[in-house]
């Protein structure tokens, strides 16, 4: 059923022989595939070249997220995680503070810890520093994933430095990879609304670029969903994609669906009337059984964006030939859909992930956490196979469970 | 399904790597099947709108036409049972036999290498090339009702269960009149034409108490259809009365029931209900009640709850049941397959994925051939999913679900509005349609919720 007739009828012919072909799609395949009718069909190429890089695997990671403050100089419009020095729930966390959180993993180290936060104003570099090389320390095995490249930006006017004098800094004291925000969108005019102060699409690309040539690999994200088009989303992933062709640096890609609560950006499109802008309700999960009708949703996510969602991911499988993972994160997505998007070109649900700010202020939707036997179970439970990994998606070899097992294997003399 | 390592499954394999053999065969027979259906549909269009033009005679006939604002018995219908066969059969439905396709009908050992053997995407497409036959139009119907629990106090201690109270607990509760009342005026009001009415297994309510219930409904707000009673119900108020279930059903009928709802089915094989639900009627019975129904003219659902202590085999054995009954009684109008909900209830497992239910919804749909409507659960799935379950075989959207206490009970509280659910059809690519318990279509506008 689907062969090449069936791409052809769906005016997605050239896009099928390419995609069995294994040759590069031009951003015109990119909007084709974003207009045509019948998601099952786009779904099975992206599934089609996912499984052909990646088998059945499915990787997720033992990881903590540390959202080390909360403030910031930028005023992203689609921020609810930001706040201005001095505001009531500004926080900013103490060196210690940061290291408990690193350390408290009930005995299970994590094979990734993940330093984000707002470009704080008195978080000097050196600050940072000194943390990493501690952190080092406490957690060897862990990979040190830290900042976004718009953080690295931040220091570098802070510190009156170069971003490359930056990078090399947090290089030495540790750091192996950049996280992959600060994307959002590049076309210019979308992203003057959504993030005026930010740096701009080429200088994300730019700084990529070279954390890449220093040896720090890096994520990369896009923020969809909101006022861009499907175009823009195109060129997005295109952009991407050429900055890998020259610098090469580029692990997982992330696509990130905007999130409908709590920000500047979702009040004024709802106010707009536009798709998915609802009423804002609290998401407390206490139920309202009261007349329903027209009453606000607890739903976050506009609930006709499912499609939507899925066939963004496997769009950005098919065009991003380059980047070796997608990335489901099921904390934003929500679980089921997270799942659904296995099979829509991505390979990877992230971690069990402690502690997540940034998306659930926004109002994500997901538990904020799972274990790894939850999500073992789950992986296999989809007809895939779970690949515990770290941060640069290296197999975890040995977990100290496993390690445990075989040791009472020996003692009871089951392996001779 | 234990795969080798690191190797796809059925569930997550490439489409377009190919099928395996006896699949490919089974593709290319229902793909005919289909095709030869569509020319056949062309070609007798013109006799077919003669039939739109009337309206099935039903028993409920008066009810409905007083029940839906701005409803015409003459509006179109689309639902293929009342396309294929304007005139009334001697139950009071038309003959479900005209939806059956030719060639396109499963055997087991059919049904068992799809679901074993196929990759999910092409059982997507099977199913949605099925539902076209079916509903060629490209409308996805839902239907605004309240889901009245009239009482939680329940002697069945289902172990999937997270809305009962034994008798005498503190929690149990059973609505009063008032309560009624006010529900259905609210339901009125909100544009809903049905109230979905189940309740526990109360020890001490005589089948009076109900016949009083629905009586009273009929009379205080005789525009309302009333869905009640799931066949366990009835199997209960039988036992309790010492009376045959078709007395039992033409006594509610009397009272003025409408249609009974497919609840209770869980998964139709014995040996999963004594693990699950040992105190509520066997499968046999279940299908019997459902017989008996259709007998008296009323038309039902039937729903399967899967996910929880049933093997594969066995979700196998519940659609074919329903198939073996709905040839023989021809009263289902839909089929709803949802998933257990482990939260808060005694059974302890995962639960399934979204790839296990699509999976599960499309088979139903290619088994279910003389069923004319599957239905989405985006309460127990999310809207994604259900969204998504458009093109794995589903053509409609189930309800608006103005008030559902018992999935909520077990954790999971999705809820929807009216604009979302047809801002969720429309960016599937469907046009969203209100329709009634008869799957007939209720005129497009939604009314305005009433002021105050």
């Amino acid at each position: 059923m689907f062969d090449s007739a069936h791409y052809q009828r769906l005016g997605l012919g050239r896009v099928h022989e390419r995609v069995m072909a294994g040759l590069r799609l031009s951003p015109e395949d990119g909007e084709a595939l974003f207009a045509c009718p019948d998601i099952l069909a786009v779904g099975a190429l992206a599934h089609h070249v996912r499984t052909r890089m990646h088998g059945a695997k499915t990787y997720f990671v033992r990881n903590r997220h540390i959202n080390y403050s909360n403030i910031c100089v930028n005023r992203c419009r689609f921020c609810a995680f930001r706040r201005d020095a001095g505001q009531e729930d500004a926080f900013s966390l103490t060196k210690e503070a940061v290291l408990q959180r690193a350390l408290d993993d009930n005995g299970h180290p994590f094979a990734e810890i993940h330093v984000v936060g707002g470009c704080d104003p008195s978080l000097h570099l050196g600050w940072f520093e000194d943390l990493f090389r501690s952190l080092r320390e406490l957690r060897p095995h862990a990979v040190l994933k830290a900042f976004t490249v718009a953080e690295i930006a931040h220091f570098a006017r802070m510190e009156d430095c170069s971003v490359k004098d930056v990078l090399i800094r947090l290089k030495e004291a540790g750091v192996a990879m950049l996280t992959g925000g600060g994307a959002e969108i590049f076309n210019p005019a979308v992203r003057r609304r959504l993030c005026p102060e930010k740096i701009t699409g080429s200088e994300y690309l730019a700084i990529a670029g070279k954390a890449h040539a220093l040896g720090l690999a890096s994520n990369c994200s896009m923020l969809f969903g909101h006022i861009e088009a499907h175009r823009d989303r195109v060129e997005h992933l295109c952009a991407l994609r050429q900055q890998q062709d020259a610098s090469g640096g580029f692990v997982c890609f992330i696509p990130l669906a905007f999130q409908w609560q709590n920000n500047d950006l979702a009040r004024e499109l709802k106010r707009e009337g536009q798709p998915g802008g609802k009423e804002e309700s609290g998401r407390d999960g206490n139920m309202d059984f009261s007349v329903q009708g027209s009453s606000p949703s607890p739903l976050s996510a506009p609930a006709d964006s499912g499609l939507d969602r899925l066939r963004t991911i496997a769009v950005a499988r098919l065009l991003l030939d380059n980047i070796p993972h997608i990335k489901a994160y099921w904390v934003m997505l929500g679980v089921k859909t997270a799942q659904a998007a296995l099979l829509f070109g991505a390979d990877d649900l992230d971690g069990t992930i402690m502690e997540e700010h940034i998306g659930h202020m926004a109002g994500a939707e997901a538990a904020q956490a799972m274990t790894r036997t939850e999500l073992e179970a789950m992986i296999q439970n989809c007809g895939l196979t779970p690949v515990n990994r770290d941060a640069l998606f290296r197999t975890v070899p040995v977990t100290r469970e496993k390690v445990k097992e075989e040791l009472e294997k020996l003692s009871s003399g089951a392996i001779s | 399904m234990i795969p080798p390592e690191g190797q796809p499954t059925p569930l997550s394999r490439s489409a377009l790597n190919g099928e395996t053999p006896a699949v490919a065969a089974l593709a290319r027979r229902l793909s005919a099947a289909h095709a030869r259906h569509a020319g056949h549909e062309e070609q007798s269009a013109l006799s077919f709108q003669k039939g739109f033009a009337q309206s099935p005679a039903s028993l409920h006939k008066r009810n409905e036409a007083q029940s839906i604002p701005g409803d015409s018995v003459n509006s179109p219908t689309f639902d293929a049972f009342a396309q294929a066969a304007p005139e009334a059969s001697s139950t009071g439905y038309p003959s479900p036999a005209r939806v059956f396709i030719e060639g396109a009908r499963l055997n087991r050992e059919d049904a068992e290498i799809l679901y074993r053997e196929a990759s999910l995407f092409l059982l997507g497409a099977l199913a949605h090339q099925a539902r076209l036959s079916l509903h060629p139009q490209n409308i996805v119907t839902y239907v605004a009702d309240r889901n009245i629990n009239y009482s939680n106090i329940c002697v069945c201690a289902c172990r999937f269960c997270a809305f009962f109270r034994p008798p005498g607990h503190p929690e149990g509760y059973v609505l009063t009149r008032p309560e009624l009342d006010r529900k259905i005026r609210e339901t009125i009001a909100l544009g809903g034409t049905q109230i979905l009415m189940q309740g526990g297994h109360h020890p001490d309510l005589p089948l009076s108490f109900y016949e009083d219930m629905i009586a009273w409904i009929r009379d205080t707000h005789p525009g309302i259809h009333i869905h009640a009673f799931s066949p366990p119900e009835i199997v209960f108020f039988a036992e309790k009365e010492g009376l045959p279930e078709e007395e039992v059903i033409a006594r509610l009928i009397r009272s003025g029931l409408h249609s009974i709802p497919g609840g209770g089915a869980e998964v139709l094989v014995d040996r999963v209900r004594r693990l699950v639900s040992p105190n509520k009627c066997s499968a046999p019975r279940w299908l019997g009640v459902m017989e008996k129904a259709h007998a008296q003219g009323l038309r039902t659902t039937a729903t399967m709850m899967f996910g929880h202590e049933e093997k594969d085999e066995e979700r196998l054995d519940h659609l074919f049941a329903v198939r073996e009954t709905q040839d023989k009684s021809g009263g289902f109008t839909a089929f709803i397959p949802w998933t257990f909900q482990p939260a808060n209830t005694g059974l302890n497992r995962p639960p399934e994925t979204a790839q296990g239910y699509l999976r599960m919804l499309a088979l139903s749909r290619l088994v279910l051939d003389n069923v004319s409507s599957v239905q989405a659960s985006w309460v127990t799935m999310g809207p994604h999913i259900a969204q998504l379950a458009l093109y794995f075989g589903a053509n409609d959207f189930g309800s608006l679900m103005i008030e559902e206490n018992v999935v909520a009970a077990a954790g999971v509280s999705f809820r929807l509005s009216r604009e979302e659910i047809h801002s969720i059809i429309s960016r599937a690519g469907f046009v969203p349609r209100q329709r009634t318990m008869n799957y007939r279509l209720v005129d497009q506008a939604p009314p305005r919720p009433a002021a105050g």
